[in-house]
């Protein structure tokens, strides 16, 4: 027996009024994401994001149904997902793919997708030069580069911090994120002075040692990257316990650390807090005051949608583009050549998909932690329009080829 | 000494029901032993669809008979036994992506040798201890090669993984296709080898002794039998076959990353292993495949909650097939012949 999670067919209402000059077409879209483990609730984001779009916009694809087929890629070892895929192309057939939490995991199946032809819709996984691993990925959501590269020129620029320090932990999108702001720091004309690494993702250390380092060293600005939640609130803690604010250092980093979802467990200690970020639910632009609403009203008053709720949104939009350009009728080479070049006015800004690399470009913003009533809130103090990806603009490292 | 004779009795009532037939009849082939085979072979042009998953599932039942030989036979309990699966997926991954050595029967052979050698070498130390420090330490030594892979991340790629791997074809003719067709008859003739190498340890003076040093250590002390090196013998031997595992992991992925040597995989072999029952060799086939497929589809039935169904599986098991899956069949068929005499 088989069971599957029909997405909803807003089109059936729409069939009724419409002359059926052209074959109604169901659209198989294959999503690949952590449904459970510790990055469920990541997933759980990124699947609301698109349910709630399929929901809002379902009547827009005329006569053409759009079926989810969904699989759980479980760790990030690339291995579960590959399979996953694997069986989405040659058993489900499916049009398209789309989803990935964890960087590996997309990895891993670009060798698949390009051999079986599948567009690939990438929805999370932020490691920079993942779509060059083959010319049908697409990526809407994000690189650590976007946001630490240009903190790098902000903070010297803006901020005055003519030297500085990074802690970060000790996993690729930390380090990814260390290396973006060092080239950016250095290139504006800054002195990195240390960087440390504070342990793995899975368990928060005791950050008073590596902050009374950075402490001792009086740099300007300490930059750190650590995973939302539980890591960001400690980081936050200690810093003001140690009283480096009094000693005369500004907390700096990639809007991770002031996700939406983990924002009001941060307690005072986090106001006035510099992050620099592509998207926060607190955005007060029509789109996006429209998609915090809407989600509210789907999933409950207490829920918020965070950076990767917009990414699901989005990626949706994506493939919505894809069936509608294509007329239900999906093509690969035609369905990438439909996404280089798209515009979509996102909840986030403006975004569009570079024609060249197939990356996301995005305007990114500078977050400033503000106490509004009760709650923490992020207010935007500026906006750098439109950044590519630095690390392929400038062909560093592993984005070279 | 009544206490040491006391366990014995004990032990020996314990045991799988092959030990009651006679020793010169015990390594003969029966016939149902050709089952798992006609299914393996007959899987192939039932599912054609499904052959990528095949191919993990024969891999797992690789790994897990690897697990069989020290757990199931020479009593070693570890938590640490993707240490050796994850030396020879790298030894695999590394010998392709880093030194071009792209032909994947040899590639097999020298990651099955880097692991048995990190056996041996790893279990020069640890099979000096018995009970919990064995345990604890077997879990070292995989956190152990888990960081170091972590920290050379310029040769291992860490935690977003080896990229690179380019296997070529099988005897210079067989791709790994998209559906896995070729993959899974080099799988399954791999698998063929090691469980006709495992049989032949097993049933082997060399493997009766294992039971012997499983069952009685101080026995077979008394009879002069060279306990430790017995034990680092299976071991390097057990963390070979690991390592073939690994290494077709490797190819057939043709990406490995550091969850390879995670917790994670040395605990699910286990689990699969208990739940087919250890000990038989053939608990390794029945664990595989029915904890694969159960969780497989429950996956595919709720992506979000399929670990309840998997959870809930393993706890009827516990409760009421305390020695596998297996041992459960063996054990209802003596009721049922008590019953009728």
């Amino acid at each position: 027996m088989k069971f599957r999670t029909y997405g909803y067919a807003g089109a059936l209402l729409a069939l009724s009024s419409l002359p059926a000059e052209t074959l109604a077409a169901t659209v198989r879209v294959g999503v690949v994401l952590t449904y459970t483990g510790g990055a469920a609730q990541l997933g759980q984001q990124i699947d609301r994001g698109m349910n709630l779009y399929i929901k809002q916009h379902g009547s827009e694809l005329g006569e053409h149904n759009i079926e989810l087929i969904k699989r759980d890629s479980k760790r990030p070892g690339g291995d579960i997902a590959k399979t996953a895929v694997q069986e989405l192309i040659t058993r489900d057939q499916v049009d398209l793919l789309t989803g990935f939490v964890f960087s590996p995991n997309a990895m891993a199946s670009a060798p698949l997708v390009t051999r079986g032809q599948v567009p690939m819709v990438i929805m999370n996984a932020g490691t920079a030069w993942i779509p060059s691993l083959s010319p049908y990925i697409v990526r809407v959501s994000f690189t650590m580069w976007q946001f630490g590269h240009p903190m790098g020129g902000y903070a010297y620029d803006s901020l005055d911090c003519k030297s500085a320090a990074s802690g970060y932990t000790d996993y690729p999108p930390g380090k990814d994120s260390v290396a973006a702001f060092k080239h950016g720091f250095e290139r504006a004309g800054g002195e990195l002075v240390d960087s440390i690494p504070m342990g793995s993702p899975r368990e928060v250390p005791d950050f008073t040692p590596f902050f009374q380092r950075v402490k001792d060293a009086k740099p300007d600005c300490f930059y750190v990257f650590v995973p939302g939640g539980n890591h960001s609130t400690a980081v936050v803690k200690t810093f003001a316990d140690l009283g480096m604010k009094q000693a005369g250092i500004r907390l700096i980093g990639p809007g991770d650390i002031t996700q939406d979802t983990k924002l009001q467990s941060m307690g005072e200690d986090a106001v006035g807090l510099v992050t620099m970020h592509h998207y926060s639910a607190d955005y007060e632009t029509p789109e996006n005051k429209a998609f915090v609403q809407a989600w509210k009203a789907e999933y409950g008053a207490d829920t918020t949608p965070d950076f990767m709720g917009v990414a699901g949104w989005d990626g949706m939009a994506a493939i919505f583009h894809v069936i509608r350009s294509q007329n239900g009728k999906i093509d690969a080479d035609g369905a990438i050549q439909a996404l280089r070049g798209w515009k979509f006015n996102s909840p986030r800004g403006p975004i569009l998909i570079d024609p060249d690399t197939r990356d996301i470009v995005q305007d990114v913003h500078i977050h400033k932690v503000v106490k509004s009533g009760d709650r923490l809130a992020i207010q935007v103090v500026g906006t750098i329009p439109q950044v590519k990806d630095p690390c392929k603009a400038l062909s560093l490292g592993k984005c070279a080829n | 000494m009544p206490s040491l004779v006391g366990s014995h009795t004990r032990r020996q009532q314990m045991q799988p029901t092959q030990n009651n037939q006679h020793p010169s009849r015990r390594h003969r082939w029966h016939l149902a032993e050709a089952l798992p085979w006609v299914i393996a072979v007959g899987a192939y042009f039932v599912f054609p669809d499904y052959l990528a998953f095949g191919t993990q599932i024969l891999i797992t039942i690789i790994f897990a008979i690897s697990l069989d030989l020290i757990l199931g036979y020479a009593g070693i309990v570890t938590l640490g036994h993707a240490a050796y699966f994850g030396t020879g997926a790298y030894a695999a991954g590394m010998l392709s992506a880093h030194l071009g050595w792209n032909e994947p029967i040899s590639g097999l052979v020298l990651a099955g040798t880097a692991a048995a050698v990190m056996g041996w070498i790893s279990g020069l130390v640890l099979l000096r201890y018995r009970g919990l420090a064995l345990i604890m330490l077997t879990l070292a030594t995989a956190i152990l090669l888990y960081e170091l892979a972590n920290t050379f991340e310029d040769i291992t790629g860490g935690f977003d993984g080896l990229l690179g791997i380019h296997i070529s074809p099988l005897l210079g003719k067989f791709d790994n296709d998209l559906w896995g067709h070729n993959y899974y008859w080099y799988t399954l003739t791999v698998l063929v080898i090691v469980f006709l190498a495992a049989r032949r340890v097993v049933f082997s003076p060399f493997g009766r002794s294992l039971i012997g040093i499983r069952d009685n250590v101080q026995r077979m002390h008394a009879i002069g039998t060279p306990v430790y090196r017995r034990l680092v013998t299976i071991y390097t031997i057990s963390a070979g076959l690991a390592g073939i595992a690994g290494g077709l992991f490797a190819q057939s992925n043709a990406f490995v990353t550091l969850d390879v040597l995670g917790f994670a995989r040395s605990g699910t072999i286990l689990v699969i292993l208990i739940l087919g029952g250890t000990g038989r060799l053939y608990g390794a086939f029945v664990g595989a495949v029915v904890y694969m497929v159960v969780e497989d589809e429950l996956t595919k039935l709720s992506p979000e909650f399929w670990e309840f169904g998997v959870g809930l599986v393993l706890v009827l098991v516990v409760l009421f097939a305390r020695r596998g899956l297996l041992g459960f069949i063996t054990d209802m068929n003596e009721l049922m012949h008590k019953a009728r005499s």
